[in-house]
């Protein structure tokens, strides 16, 4: 065998190596993706008022698209979409307000100290979401512990129907420690000799932190969003399990109704398509400011 | 660098410990209440986990079902994910060509896709064009492997790129086939990351909500987070309490075998494992 033989052998082994997955993701990550698009631009069956999904895109058809986004722009949906991105901002920035400071503090921090707080930020991670949000229901049901609490203090207020501080803060407890981890990592990696020579330099110690501390952060901030922004934009259960009220009722909510409940698939396939346009330019954005930093460097 | 020290700091991290971890100690506790309420303590009593005869955790049938189609599936997921995923891993780290591109393009797709939009594609491809996968079960397990499928080739690549190539060309100089220094010399220093990545799947899968919820076929193929999210609301007993316990119990329990492995893999090494180096590998797959 010759080299140029030699690395074609190669390169047929490798990609054998890759072919069962890669074959696994197109069937069923791909192709389901595509049949979304399918089913929005499809059309219904004028008898059994069930989906009929056109495979080939020539004939596509954007009835129902239009009036999705009719109601989007102008109608019942315009209050869900602002709703749903209002309570990920505000909840994007308490997480960050709470994640940042427990980050620098257990990035800094050594020895058995630093192994035990990081033992204890890791463990709702394998504490199941679902439970933790049970628990928060045991605590502010009419007479759970929480509930007494805050009466005690003289705040009477109904936490779970329909209260939209609940649903935010629940969504904060739920996804603050998925922001932590990877903003910890980047500050783990951060070169502190360098917060020392603006030290040394004449910059008082909350100029170094603003001045260097936080843009040698930032990819970390970023990512952290990132990471706990795409669930949020897709979630329905905390917003289910915390108020069951259509006050709060957040994107999530009406592609689980559309689909799960199975009245109107193509208006859910319709939905999804929208949230994934709107994940996808976040994503964007994201690779790029990624790339940008990456040659700042 | 002078030592660092931040009372005000280190009281926000407890303060913040606290809140995120004692709520879910209350409703453990919970599940050993002597009375019927959720919020309400009436004493301690195994009664929820097996005393009631038919509505404790242990007794009733339904519940015991539940906690079966949630094991099978993360099992299964698992047993899957661990080989397919892998070698992927090693193939897209190699393969140069046409295709490769695409290809690792389609493991990325995944990472930044929500749950509710991977559940939503399934349902809708196994209702309109896989009409010969039944919702329930396959289908479930067909959603978790898909989900979790991304997450170990994210574990094994990084850990693929600290190991580098010379281990494997020193095997091959040596005399060994190319697809023998994969099995005995890549794949053994593979292994902490593989370990750590069945560490994350089974505690993903046997957790997740909404790909089970959206493929699921009714009560038959009922998990146990679905099982709690139709019930929490309710006027259930502390047995849901004891549910999701157990839940937790299970997530902590693969942890500890992955841990006890890695420890046992490393030793054989002649390597000690701390619980700091543990926690290093099992965080950095997660983020």
């Amino acid at each position: 065998m010759n080299g140029s033989q030699r690395r074609t052998h190669a390169s047929r082994t490798w990609r054998g190596y890759a072919l069962p997955g890669t074959a696994w993701l197109a069937a069923f990550f791909a192709v389901p993706f595509y049949s979304v698009a399918a089913i929005a631009f499809g059309s219904i069956d004028p008898i059994f008022r069930n989906a009929r999904p056109a495979w080939n895109p020539l004939s596509w058809n954007f009835g129902t698209f239009g009036d999705v986004l009719g109601d989007v722009i102008n109608g019942p949906l315009r209050d869900v979409f602002v709703r749903t991105v209002l309570f990920v901002v505000v909840a994007l920035v308490l997480c960050l307000v709470i994640g940042y400071p427990i980050a620098y503090h257990l990035a800094r921090l050594r020895g058995r100290t630093k192994t035990l707080i990081l033992l204890l930020i890791v463990l709702p991670f394998w504490v199941s979401y679902l439970m933790r949000m049970l628990a928060w229901v045991n605590l502010l049901q009419r007479d759970g512990l929480g509930m007494r609490l805050t009466a005690w203090f003289g705040v009477e207020h109904n936490w779970l129907d329909g209260s939209p501080t609940t649903v935010i803060l629940g969504l904060v407890y739920g996804y603050v420690p998925f922001l932590i981890l990877p903003l910890y990592a980047t500050l783990e990696r951060l070169d502190w000799r360098l917060v020392d020579a603006a030290r040394d330099l004449g910059a008082s110690p909350r100029q170094a932190f603003w001045r260097v501390t936080l843009p040698l952060s930032r990819t970390g901030v970023a990512a952290g969003l990132m990471l706990v922004a795409l669930p949020m934009l897709g979630d329905y259960y905390t917003n289910d399990i915390l108020s069951r009220s259509p006050r709060t009722e957040m994107i999530g909510n009406q592609i689980d109704f559309f689909l799960n409940a199975g009245t109107q698939p193509q208006r859910g396939a319709v939905l999804v398509l929208m949230l994934s346009f709107v994940l996808a330019c976040l994503a964007w954005w994201y690779v790029r400011d990624n790339a940008r930093q990456r040659v700042a460097r | 660098m002078t030592a660092y020290r931040s009372r005000a700091l280190s009281g926000f991290t407890w303060l913040y410990v606290v809140w995120s971890l004692l709520p879910v100690l209350i409703a453990v506790l919970f599940s050993f209440n002597a009375g019927r309420s959720r919020s309400v303590w009436q004493g301690f009593s195994l009664r929820w986990w097996t005393g009631d005869p038919n509505a404790s955790l242990f007794r009733d049938e339904s519940l015991r079902m539940t906690t079966v189609n949630s094991l099978v599936l993360a099992i299964v997921t698992v047993v899957v994910t661990l080989p397919l995923g892998t070698l992927l891993a090693i193939g897209l780290q190699r393969w140069r060509g046409h295709g490769a591109g695409s290809s690792s393009a389609l493991v990325s797709a995944p990472l930044v896709t929500p749950e509710l939009v991977l559940g939503a594609a399934l349902l809708l491809v196994f209702t309109n064009l896989y009409g010969a996968i039944p919702l329930g079960r396959p289908a479930q397990m067909i959603g978790h492997i898909t989900l979790n499928l991304s997450a170990v080739v994210v574990t094994v690549r990084a850990r693929l790129f600290t190991i580098g190539s010379s281990y494997e060309e020193a095997a091959r100089d040596l005399g060994a086939s190319r697809r023998e220094a994969i099995r005995l010399v890549l794949v053994p220093l593979l292994r902490p990351a593989i370990v750590a990545a069945g560490v994350i799947v089974f505690a993903t899968s046997i957790d997740d909500f909404i790909v089970s919820s959206f493929l699921s076929s009714g009560a038959a193929s009922e998990t146990v987070p679905v099982r709690i999210y139709g019930a929490v609301r309710g006027a259930s007993s502390p047995a849901l309490n004891a549910l999701a316990t157990l839940l937790v119990v299970f997530s902590f329990l693969g942890l500890l075998l992955g841990g006890v492995s890695m420890w046992w893999l490393r030793r054989r090494d002649g390597e000690r494992v701390t619980l700091r180096q543990f926690l290093d590998e099992v965080t950095q797959a997660d983020a």
